[in-house]
């Protein structure tokens, strides 16, 4: 295959589907979560009748609205890719996977987006009762959208309910997709990823305003639904993730390798967890490692005997079973991907088990000491998700559908040339959105809230003619 | 022909791109014309509320079509987006910039901020109006395809004079669409009414032209039309038929009326490309035998079955929430300084 300053179409591609999946996921995690914090409020300020709440759902919902748009922009590339990029892939999973994604489309989409319009646009022309369902609506479809979504990635990563005929996989067993054990963790995962995401977010700009003194009763309502939602977040986020490693030791055992770089299956009666370790492909072991006993087998299988597989092993195993090839993925990112992920899930779950002390103590009308950390902590969710991507998709390699289907066999037809003018157009484009996101993000953030009867005044407001009025 | 699941499901895609065109149209219209409609930031702002609520939900449509034919059609799928990857490229990055223009324009109270989204959002909906007019006629003439649906040479292709026509023949359709629409929206006394009038007078005649040459040059040099028996020569000549009554609806000062047809232009010129196309999905320049057909790249029944089932329950109430939402929004629209007694007009 020809290739263009060394790197190859399925370089490219790679690279083009990679970095343009975490873009997207970097606005829509935020989505998935943000929109049910908004509901929250929304919700309280409809039991309340309170206006303060009111213009704190709205400024909120400023702030979503801002990241929506980038969140659908995206999406949009993401529906194109497989067929543009992945022609083979496409081809060979379509009877499947196409189909979540079909639902996705027809379950969430569709109702996401015209209930947002409904919503935002419809201030001041829906009863109450129809702008909080509108909102309730679009959360509602945000978590649909993730959980089609997931369930598609998933058949790729444990493929189940299926059989191949005429070199493509078709679909057998409808449920068996849909209700894929690996799906129904991951969607846990994620969905609990999320709200964390959301609720770092929400805590930073309350936590500034309260330090400020502006706006105190509101922003404290916001600073504890967010903190509530930070605490279920992390712990939810920590739990299915235990469980997800449990699973990928019996499913994806080469990926679990790689998580811990194991390079080989421990000769002693117990298997030890890597803490800190430099792996390397080449001389296929670790140049330097620090491991802790019993921890690996405690963590994986839950007691303090069991052992998973080395890559080593497995590689071998692996060239019996699909024939002579690398099935090693590269372990330094993935391994330290993993690391970074989960070690930034303690830190989440540490700062809201302070803040819930604060709570108690009836200190949260004040940041405290931790404020700097606040104004950082939202970036913390946002790099777990980044490097949890990163350790599960490059943890598969050299498969895109496990087992079934090599990356290298998927790519379309096209010139490196075509690839690199794309990747190069769609990352000019991403940063701009990523710069633009954060740029207005932080603007209306740091602005504050409005009277409740000033209008924002960049807020569009065309003026309605009254019903059958004559011009 | 028997009506089996790939046929259905070949006539269900043709009805979303269909539904797609007409909705999508008239935003690519209202966006394409904003510059010469509008003078003023009042104006601007009225015109961009026409389409604010709504543009969201209705680019959905496009996404309902890739993701219908990529599980109904996995060979299609693959081979039309990989096969026309420059024009599915620009197509994305334009749908990213209309996104972000109409939702970024007025966070920022500037005016050189304001002009900047304008000019984007300009050019971003020139740019889909036109491609998906090359997209569909590619489709009906064909792409080189060899072995396994791959493109062999150039993806430049895309591009000659029958495929040109066709991107100017939807621009120029796009466009009077959303003038008419515009008539449909604006309150009827104010300035930015009166232009739009006068815009869809115009681009009436000049989508004429390019669509029936478009039509003519189709059946002359590319061969397409010709295998059409009787009855299927009724869709274009129903497009035909409607193009000339948009000018009567015009000239009688029937708004609503003149909004119908240019729907139903739209409607039948999507429809006779699918009817020519049919029972092909893709055809190959190359060689007959390695045309996409219908039957060849569908998937097993037993997925088409569940999208089908899938498809009732959900595109009724999918079809009935977001006309909730075109009702909710129904008024017209009058831009602030009309509103205002004295107010500014130019
Ligand atoms: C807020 C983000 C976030 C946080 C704090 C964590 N994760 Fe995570 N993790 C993700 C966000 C994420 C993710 C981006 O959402 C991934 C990528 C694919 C997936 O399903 O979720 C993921 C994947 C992922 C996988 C890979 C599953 C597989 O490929 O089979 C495992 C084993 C874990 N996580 C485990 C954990 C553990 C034990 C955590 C302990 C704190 C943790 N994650 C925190
Ligand atoms: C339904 C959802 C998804 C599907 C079908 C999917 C599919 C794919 C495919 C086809 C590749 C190409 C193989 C390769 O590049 O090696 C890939 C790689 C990758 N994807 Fe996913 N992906 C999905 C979700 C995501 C998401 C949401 C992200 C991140 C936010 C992501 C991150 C990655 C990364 C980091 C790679 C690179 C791996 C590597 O190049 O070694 N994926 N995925
Ligand atoms: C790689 C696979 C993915 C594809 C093909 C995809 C597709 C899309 C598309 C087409 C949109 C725009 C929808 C619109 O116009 O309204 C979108 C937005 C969105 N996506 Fe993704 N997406 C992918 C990955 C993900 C992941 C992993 C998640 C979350 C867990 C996610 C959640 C969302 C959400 C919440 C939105 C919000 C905006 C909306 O739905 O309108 N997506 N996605």
């Amino acid at each position: 295959m020809n290739e263009i300053f060394g790197l190859s179409t399925l370089d490219l591609s790679r690279f083009q589907f990679a970095t343009t999946s975490i873009f997207h996921y970097f606005f829509v995690a935020f989505t998935v979560g943000f929109s049910l914090i908004i509901a929250v409020l929304q919700t309280l300020a409809h039991r309340s009748g309170d206006p303060k709440l009111e213009n704190l759902t709205r400024f909120f919902g400023h702030l979503f609205f801002i990241n929506f748009a980038v969140g659908v922009v995206t999406g949009i590339v993401q529906e194109f890719q497989f067929g543009m990029n992945w022609q083979s892939f496409s081809n060979f999973v379509g009877n499947i996977f196409g189909v979540p994604l079909a639902l996705e489309v027809l379950m969430a989409f569709f109702l996401e987006s015209t209930f947002l319009g409904l919503w935002w646009f419809g201030k001041g022309r829906l009863p109450a009762w129809a702008s909080l369902a509108s909102i309730w609506i679009v959360a509602v479809g945000t978590t649909i959208s993730a959980f089609w979504i997931i369930i598609a990635n998933a058949w790729m990563q444990h493929p189940v309910g299926y059989t191949l005929k005429n070199g493509r996989a078709i679909m057998t067993d409808a449920w068996a997709v849909v209700t894929n054990p690996k799906g129904l963790e991951w969607f846990a995962h994620l969905w609990t990823g999320s709200l964390t995401v959301a609720a770092f977010f929400v805590l930073a700009v309350s936590a500034y305003h309260l330090r400020r003194r502006h706006n105190v009763s509101a922003f404290t309502i916001s600073f504890k639904v967010a903190l509530v939602a930070a605490l279920v977040g992390s712990v939810g986020v920590t739990a299915a993730g235990h469980v997800q490693g449990q699973s990928a030791v019996r499913d994806q055992p080469m990926k679990y390798a790689a998580f811990s770089a194991l390079w080989n299956t421990p000769e002693g009666s117990t298997m030890p967890e890597s803490l800190v370790a430099l792996p390397s492909n080449a001389e296929r072991d670790n140049r330097f490692e620090i491991s802790v006993p019993y921890l690996g087998s405690f963590l994986a299988f839950n007691n303090l005997h069991e052992k998973a597989r080395g890559l080593n092993q497995l590689q071998a195993e692996y060239t019996a079973r699909y024939g002579p090839g690398n099935y090693i993925p590269y372990v330094w990112p993935v391994y330290w991907a993993f690391r970074v992920m989960v070690g930034l899930g303690g830190v989440m779950l540490l700062v809201s088990l302070y803040y819930m002390w604060r709570w108690r103590m009836g200190r949260l009308d004040r940041p405290g000491r931790l404020y700097p950390l606040l104004l950082v902590m939202p970036l913390a969710p946002h790099l777990a998700n980044f490097s949890g991507w990163i350790a599960t998709e490059m943890g598969r390699q050299p498969w895109v559908v496990q087992g079934l289907l090599r990356t290298a066999d998927a790519v379309s037809a096209l010139s490196p040339l075509t690839v690199l003018l794309s990747l190069v157009a769609f990352w000019l484009v991403y940063l701009t959105l990523i710069g633009l996101d954060v740029f207005l993000l932080t603007r209306t953030a740091r602005a504050g809230m409005h009277d409740p009867d000033v209008e924002t005044p960049s807020v569009p407001a065309p003026v309605y003619l009254p019903e059958g009025a004559a011009p | 022909m028997t009506l089996d699941l790939p046929t259905v499901w070949f006539i269900l895609t043709a009805a979303v791109f269909t539904i797609y065109f007409f909705l999508d149209g008239f935003d690519f219209g209202v966006g394409m014309l904003q510059p010469f409609l509008a003078r003023n930031e009042a104006q601007r702002r009225a015109l961009i509320s026409t389409v604010g609520p709504f543009w969201a939900a209705n680019e959905v449509w496009v996404i309902l079509a890739a993701s219908a034919i990529f599980a109904a059609f996995p060979l299609w799928y693959g081979a039309l987006l990989s096969g026309l990857y420059p024009l599915f490229t620009l197509i994305l990055l334009a749908m990213i910039g209309r996104g972000v223009a109409f939702e970024y324009r007025a966070e920022v109270d500037h005016v050189r901020w304001r002009t900047f989204w304008d000019v984007t959002a300009f050019i971003t909906n020139v740019l889909p109006a036109f491609l998906w007019g090359v997209i569909m006629a590619n489709l009906v003439r064909g792409l080189p395809l060899g072995v396994d649906a791959h493109l062999q040479g150039n993806p430049l292709v895309a591009f000659d004079v029958f495929s040109v026509l066709g991107g100017l023949a939807t621009l120029s359709l796009f466009v009077l669409h959303g003038a008419t629409f515009l008539l449909l929206r604006l309150d009827t006394g104010s300035v930015l009414y009166a232009r739009a009038r006068r815009a869809a007078l115009s681009w009436g005649a000049v989508a004429t032209v390019l669509v029936l040459s478009f039509v003519v040059m189709g059946f002359v040099r590319v061969n397409l039309f010709k295998t059409l028996g009787f009855a299927e020569w009724l869709f274009p000549a129903a497009a035909a038929v409607n193009l000339g009554l948009i000018w009567l609806a015009l000239t009688l000062r029937r708004d609503g009326l003149a909004f119908t047809a240019t729907a139903l232009t739209i409607v039948f010129s999507t429809a006779t490309i699918f009817v020519s196309l049919f029972p092909n999905v893709l055809p190959s320049t190359l060689n007959a035998q390695y045309t996409l057909t219908v039957q060849g790249s569908a998937s097993e029944p037993y997925t088409l079955r569940l999208l089908s089932w899938v498809g009732v329950v959900f595109l009724p109430l999918i079809i009935a929430y977001q006309a909730w939402s075109y009702y909710v929004f129904r008024q017209r629209i009058r831009d602030q300084d009309e509103a205002i007694p004295g107010g500014a007009n130019d």
